[in-house]
C-alpha cells in the first residue's frame, strides 16, 4: 500500500480533531472555562486506568465510558468545590485535576506491579504517528482508516449534532447566564451537557492521539478565531479552519525533520495564534489612530 | 511499625536525601504558593510547569549532559517567558486570563515534545534521565539536586521576608498598594520570578502536572481553617511537611509506589478533610444553615403567637388559627410547636393552645424588634413605611440585646411603630 495514503488518513485524523475540539473549545473560551478542558484532559486518567483494568483491553468502549465518567466527576467537583465550599475557580480547578491525575498515576503503579502492560507516557502522550499501525482493512486490498479515526468520527458527527440542535442555548448560556435564566433556559443542562461532550472528545482522541494535542486544539485555534472576530458562526468556522490549516503544516514539518507530530501541529496552531494576535494588537493601534484624527 | 522507626531513623541514607529533599521543594512551594493562590493566579503555576520543558530541553541540548544547575536555569528562562507572555496576552487583546493560560501551556509544552523527540532521535544516550521531568522521579534525587533545592529555599525565603509586606497588601488590594506609590508591576515581577524558580527546582521531583499541587493545594487547604495569613503559611507548610512524609514513607514501604502522586494523594486528602470539616467548611456552614431556619421558624412562630394571643385577644388558639395567620408546612409547624413547648414557651391544653409567661416575653422581645427596626428604616433611614416590613422579616432574628438598647436610645424610647402597631417592652 502506498505511503501517502498513510499520510492521508494521519492529516485527515488530525483534521477531525481539530474540528471537534474547534467547535467545543468555542464555546470554553467564551465560557472561560478553557482551563477545565486542559483538567478533564488530565483527571480522566483514573477512568482509563480502571476501565483498562476491568475489560483488559485498550481502545474499548468501557474504557472510553470509564473515562467520561471521570470527565463528568471532574467537572462536578469543581463546581462543588466553587460554588459549595467558596473556593475561587482556578484553586477547585487546580486542586480537583492534581488530585485525580496523581490517583491515576497510582493506580497505574499499582497495577503496572502486577505485571499489566499499560504505559503512562502512552496513555498521556500517545502519538499519531502509530495510529496507522492499528487499521481496518476490509478484503486486504479495501483500507478504511485507521480505527483511530473510527473512534472519533463519531464523536465529530455527535458534536456537530449537539451543537447545531442546541445552537441558541448553547449561545445564549455562553454569553450571559443570566439573561439565558431569565429566559427560562437551564444553565446547568448546557454546562454538564458541554462538559461531557469535552470529556469525551478529550478520552477519543486522547490516546490515539495525544493529550498535548487535545488541549492545544481545544483553544488555541478557537482563541485565534476570537481574535478577528465577533460572531460566534465565523468563530467556529475560523476555528475549525485554523486547526486543519495546523494539522495539515505540523504534518509535514514534522515528517520532514522526523519530529514529534502532535507537538509540531501544536506548534503550528501556536504560531498561527501568534500572527493573529499581532495582527489583532496592529489593527486595534491603527484603529486607534484613525479615531484620533477624526 | 518497624519500617516506621526503619523509615525515622535513615537507616537507608539514601532515605534522607530525598525525604528531605521532598520536604524542601514542598515547603518552598508552598510558601510562594500562598501568595499566588490569594492572588487568585494558582494556575499560572500549572502554565510555569509545563512552560520550562523547552528550557530543559534547551540546557540538554547545549550541554549534552544532564546538568541540575544548567537544567534549573534554562527550565527558569523558559517559566519566565511563559509568565510575560500569559501577561502580554491578556494585557494586549481581549483574550482572558484562563484561555491566555490554557494557549501558552500547551505552545510551550508541544514545543518541548518537539525538541524531546528531536533530542530523542539524535539517540543521545544521557536522555533517559529528561523524561524525569516529565512524570517526577523523587528517588531519583541526587545530592547535587539537594543542594540546589536548599540554595532555591533560601532565596524564597529570604524574598518572602523581605517582601512580605508587600505580598501581602498586593494580593488583598491592589488599588491600595497602588495609590500608596508602590510598584506593583515589580512586586509582581518577584513573586512570578520566585513561583518559577521554585516549579523550575522542583519539578524533577513530582512532575510536570503535580507540580501545580505543591503550590495551589496547602494554601487552598489551609485557606478553610484561618483568615490570618501568617497562620494560614505555617498551616500551609505544616500540611505540606507532613504530606510529604507520608508521601515519601509510602514509596519506602512499597518501593514501586511513586513519591510524588502519593505527596499530592495526601495534600488532597487534607484539602478534602479541610472542605468538609473544618469550621468555614461544608458541613458547618450545612449545619449553621440549618440551625438558623429553625431558629426563624420557632421564632415567626412565637410572634404569630403573640398576634394571635394580643391583637386578635384569643384565650387559647389552634393550629388552625396560626395556619390561616401565616402559611406553614403542617409537619414543619409541628416540630416548631414542640420545640416551643419543650422550652417552655408554650403550653397545650384541651382548650388549645397558649404562651407561658416565659413565652409572652420571648414573642414580645421578636415582635419589639420587629417593629423598632421599622421605625428605624422610616425615621433614620428615610424609608417609606410599606417597603419596610421584608427587611424587618429578616432582621429580627439577628439583632442582638446591645443592639437593642441602642436602637432603643436613638429612637427615644418609642410607643408605635410606622404602621401605628404598640412597641411591645
Amino acid at each position: 500500500m502506498n505511503e501517502w495514503i498513510f499520510d492521508i488518513w494521519t492529516i485527515i485524523t488530525a483534521s477531525t480533531v481539530a474540528c471537534t475540539s474547534a467547535i467545543l473549545g468555542s464555546f470554553l473560551v467564551l465560557r472561560k472555562k478553557a482551563m477545565v478542558g486542559d483538567a478533564i484532559s488530565h483527571s480522566v486518567l483514573p477512568g482509563i486506568v480502571l476501565a483498562y483494568m476491568v475489560s483488559q483491553s485498550r481502545a474499548s468502549w468501557v474504557m472510553l465510558i470509564g473515562a467520561a465518567i471521570f470527565g463528568v466527576l471532574t467537572n462536578v467537583l469543581i463546581e462543588f468545590l466553587n460554588k459549595k465550599a467558596k473556593m475561587t475557580a482556578d484553586a477547585s480547578i487546580g486542586i480537583t485535576f492534581t488530585w485525580l491525575f496523581a490517583i491515576g498515576v497510582i493506580l497505574l503503579a499499582y497495577f503496572t506491579a502486577g505485571g499489566i502492560d499499560l504505559d503512562q507516557e502512552c496513555v498521556l502522550f500517545g502519538e499519531i504517528s502509530m495510529i496507522n499501525l492499528d487499521k481496518i482493512v476490509v478484503d486486504e486490498n479495501l483500507y478504511l482508516g485507521p480505527t483511530a479515526f473510527w473512534f472519533i468520527f463519531p464523536v465529530f458527527i455527535l458534536v456537530l449534532l449537539f451543537t447545531t440542535i442546541g445552537f441558541k442555548g448553547l449561545k445564549i448560556t455562553s454569553f450571559n447566564e443570566d439573561y439565558a435564566a431569565s429566559l427560562g433556559i437551564k444553565n446547568g443542562f448546557w454546562n454538564y451537557s458541554l462538559m461531557a461532550l469535552v470529556s469525551l472528545s478529550t478520552v477519543m482522541s486522547f490516546e490515539s492521539v495525544g493529550a498535548i494535542l487535545v488541549v492545544g486544539l481545544l483553544v488555541i485555534p478557537p482563541a485565534s478565531a476570537y481574535l478577528l472576530t465577533k460572531k460566534l458562526k465565523v468563530m467556529i468556522f475560523l476555528g475549525c479552519l485554523f486547526g486543519i490549516m495546523s494539522s495539515v503544516i505540523g504534518f509535514y514539518i514534522a515528517k520532514h525533520y522526523n519530529l514529534s507530530i502532535s507537538g509540531c501541529i501544536v506548534c503550528v496552531a501556536g504560531l498561527i495564534f501568534l500572527v493573529n494576535l499581532v495582527y489583532s494588537i496592529i489593527q486595534s493601534k491603527s484603529k486607534r489612530n484613525i479615531s484620533i484624527q477624526q | 511499625m518497624s519500617s516506621l522507626i526503619d523509615f525515622i531513623s535513615f537507616k537507608d541514607a539514601g532515605v534522607f536525601t530525598i525525604l528531605i529533599g521532598a520536604i524542601t521543594v514542598s515547603i518552598s512551594s508552598a510558601l510562594i504558593g500562598t501568595f499566588t493562590f490569594l492572588r487568585k493566579k494558582a494556575l499560572v503555576g500549572d502554565a510555569v510547569s509545563h512552560s520550562v520543558l523547552p528550557g530543559i530541553c534547551l540546557a540538554f541540548l547545549i550541554s549534552g549532559e544532564k546538568d541540575p544547575v544548567l537544567m534549573v536555569l534554562g527550565a527558569f528562562l523558559s517559566g519566565w517567558i511563559s509568565v510575560f507572555f500569559i501577561d502580554f496576552i491578556v494585557s494586549r487583546s481581549k483574550i482572558k486570563a484562563d484561555s491566555a493560560i490554557s494557549i501558552t501551556l500547551s505552545f510551550f509544552f508541544a514545543l518541548g515534545a518537539v525538541m524531546l523527540s528531536y533530542i530523542q532521535n539524535s539517540g543521545n544516550a544521557n536522555q533517559s534521565g529528561i523524561n524525569h521531568f516529565l512524570f517526577g522521579k523523587a528517588a531519583a534525587i541526587t545530592d547535587a539536586d539537594f543542594r540546589v533545592f536548599l540554595y532555591v529555599f533560601g532565596i524564597i525565603l529570604l524574598f518572602t521576608l523581605i517582601y512580605f509586606k508587600k505580598f501581602v497588601t498586593v494580593c488583598f488590594n491592589e488599588d491600595y498598594a497602588k495609590s500608596i506609590g508602590w510598584n506593583v508591576k515589580r512586586v509582581d515581577f518577584v513573586m512570578s520570578s520566585l513561583t518559577v524558580l521554585v516549579i523550575a527546582s522542583g519539578i524533577q521531583t513530582v512532575g510536570v502536572v503535580l507540580m501545580a499541587a505543591l503550590l495551589i493545594t496547602p494554601p487552598g487547604a489551609a485557606a478553610f481553617w484561618t483568615h490570618n495569613i501568617k497562620k494560614m503559611i505555617v498551616l500551609g507548610l505544616v500540611i505540606s511537611v507532613f504530606s510529604s512524609f507520608m508521601g515519601t514513607y509510602v514509596s519506602y514501604i512499597r518501593p514501586n509506589m511513586p513519591t510524588g502522586p502519593w505527596i499530592v494523594f495526601f495534600l488532597s486528602l487534607v484539602a478534602i478533610f479541610s472542605v468538609l470539616f473544618s469550621p468555614k467548611g461544608i458541613l458547618k456552614r450545612f449545619w449553621n444553615n440549618r440551625k438558623n431556619k429553625r431558629k426563624i421558624r420557632n421564632e415567626n412562630l412565637l410572634k404569630t403567637a403573640y398576634k394571635l394571643t394580643f391583637e386578635k385577644k384569643l384565650n387559647t388558639f389552634t393550629r388552625k388559627d396560626i395556619i390561616t395567620r401565616r402559611d406553614y408546612e403542617t409537619s414543619s409547624m409541628e416540630k416548631g410547636l414542640n420545640v416551643l413547648k419543650s422550652k417552655g414557651l408554650l403550653r397545650e391544653s384541651k382548650d388549645g393552645l397558649q404562651l407561658t409567661q416565659q413565652g409572652i416575653e420571648e414573642s414580645k422581645r421578636i415582635v419589639r424588634l420587629h417593629r423598632l427596626w421599622e421605625l428605624y428604616l422610616t425615621n433614620k433611614m428615610n424609608f417609606k413605611s410599606d417597603h419596610i416590613h421584608g427587611m424587618a422579616e429578616t432582621i429580627e432574628h439577628i439583632i442582638t440585646p446591645e443592639i437593642e438598647a441602642k436602637l432603643i436610645a436613638e429612637l427615644d424610647f418609642p410607643e408605635k411603630d410606622p404602621h401605628d402597631s404598640i412597641i411591645p417592652s
